[in-house]
């Protein structure tokens, strides 16, 4: 089964690493990525670099920043194959932001023509 | 004596059928039907050879049948074997209910559809019974099944007893459930759900014979459940010391009492107390050093309050009544805790500060027997 795992941060949690905190934070995703399970995934600018698009009648409005303010802020994802509920959540529990405040929700993909 | 085929073979049945066409609601439809062919067959033809394979070979050929009617599965259906004609042999049927009670009771899904799904797909009782159980709407129980069932197709929950490393946890939740709905068996009287959850405690020990925790959790329900009738006189509460010991179920209490063994985890430990309880006379120091064991795994200021009961027959009222004010800031809520410390504050010959307490446990008191015993107690006075 494929599942989403969206990864939710707390901004401003990992700020006062240092550099080598940062690269060892990197190379444990790098690590993560590599599990056979995980078949893709991306994370993203923060969410002071957002643009959001509504749509009111005619007219197309734009608003500077994310969707919702909120405490946690949606970071990343990954895109796994895994062969139940849990195994995805065996992964989603390996997730690095988790230990940095964050959350992950896992979310099954729809299956299309099946 | 087919009625109680179908209680003894309901869960084995949709087990059966959730593990051959992995959908809980396909199943549970399935074995419905089957059951409801049986009552109508075997009460003409009498009973089959083997009821079990009977019922389980029908509800296959009604999952198939469903199945191919909903085109959507068309890729899952080209897996199924066509119908049986005959029933297949009973020993081709592995017992499958402890994949199906850790499946409805997975963490990922709310703990109120845990304890529906468990009644409905193992207990057998029907949406209706469950919603009177719980005091919701039978639209509401149904809802609540309907999205558990959604749930766990699409997110893929497994059918499969937890490997050794999520073993334990995912046991403290089926054990969780079990006994919340042993608790709510005492709210409702037209459903048995204490006999329910002590059935389905049989299964768990049976099924996982080395699990302390299960047969603890089963101990501890039965030594319960075997006081019931003499915990009330005339609709009116009788505490412990006061019951009638010939109303106790004996069997029960046997059953319970051999279940009992080491103080590893709360449910053991619960037993343990429970079994020293109904000695004669009750070894109390014992009683009062498993709460202080029970305080150590939980941390709960609740058992601090129970423990100072037993401290209250071992060292005195002044004892206990420093056990439980030590607590007090953390259970000023809790009735119990007024109740207790208004008993303790009457042996220490303190009626006005007694009266008080009797007062405040009163204001937080939600059922009528427990009103009624805390006015007899604060008249007394």
């Amino acid at each position: 089964m494929r599942y989403a795992l969206l990864i939710n941060e707390r901004p401003g949690a990992t700020d006062s690493h240092d550099e080598h905190e940062r690269a060892a934070v990197t190379a444990e995703y790098m690590a993560f990525h590599d599990d056979p399970r995980v078949t893709g995934g991306e994370r993203l600018q923060p969410a002071e670099t957002a643009t959001t698009v509504r749509v009111a009648g005619e007219e197309v409005l734009l608003t500077d920043g994310p969707f919702a303010d909120t405490k946690e802020i949606f970071g990343g994802f990954f895109l796994v194959d895994a062969p139940d509920l849990d195994s995805a959540l065996e992964l989603a529990g390996r997730v690095p932001a988790l230990r940095f405040g964050g959350s992950v929700e896992v979310r099954p993909l729809v299956e299309y023509g099946r | 004596m087919i009625d109680e085929i179908f209680r003894a073979e309901w869960g084995r049945v949709v087990a059966s059928l959730v593990g051959f066409c992995r959908d809980v609601d396909v199943a549970e439809e399935a074995a419905q039907e089957a059951f409801a062919l049986a009552s109508q067959r075997w009460a003409r033809d009498g009973l089959p050879d083997e009821p079990r394979a009977w019922l389980v070979t029908v509800g296959r050929n009604k999952a198939i049948d469903r199945l191919r009617r909903e085109r959507r599965h068309a890729e899952k259906v080209q897996l199924l074997p066509p119908p049986a004609e005959t029933p297949m042999p009973a020993t081709a049927i592995p017992d499958e209910r402890l994949e199906l009670i850790f499946l409805c009771c997975h963490p990922a899904l709310a703990p109120e559809a845990r304890v529906a799904l468990t009644l409905r797909a193992l207990g057998g009782l029907d949406t209706a019974e469950i919603a009177r159980a719980f005091l919701v709407s039978e639209e509401t129980m149904k809802r609540r099944l309907t999205r558990a069932r959604t749930k766990i197709k699409a997110a893929g929950v497994p059918f499969a007893v937890p490997g050794e490393d999520l073993l334990p946890a995912r046991l403290g939740t089926v054990l969780a459930v079990l006994y919340l709905i042993f608790n709510q068996g005492y709210g409702d009287q037209r459903v048995d759900l204490a006999a329910e959850a002590i059935d389905l405690g049989r299964m768990l020990v049976r099924l996982l014979p080395g699990e302390p925790e299960a047969s603890g959790l089963l101990a501890l329900m039965l030594l319960h459940d075997a006081r019931r009738d003499a915990r009330t006189r005339d609709g009116e509460l009788v505490l412990l010391a006061d019951q009638d010991r010939s109303r106790w179920n004996a069997a029960q209490i046997a059953e319970g009492r051999a279940l009992v063994r080491g103080t590893d985890g709360p449910y053991a430990v619960q037993a343990a107390i429970a079994a020293l309880q109904t000695e004669d006379p009750i070894d109390w120091a014992a009683v009062a050093d498993l709460y202080a064991r029970l305080g150590e795994l939980t941390g709960s200021a609740v058992v601090e309050l129970n423990r100072a009961v037993a401290v209250a027959e071992t060292s005195g009222p002044g004892a206990a009544l420093a056990v439980v004010d030590a607590v007090a800031p953390d259970l000023d809520g809790y009735r119990y805790l007024h109740s207790t410390r208004a008993e303790l504050l009457r042996r220490l010959g303190d009626p006005a500060a007694a009266r008080t307490a009797y007062r405040r446990a009163l204001d937080l008191t939600t059922t009528d027997p427990e009103r009624r015993f805390l006015e007899r107690r604060l008249a007394e006075l």
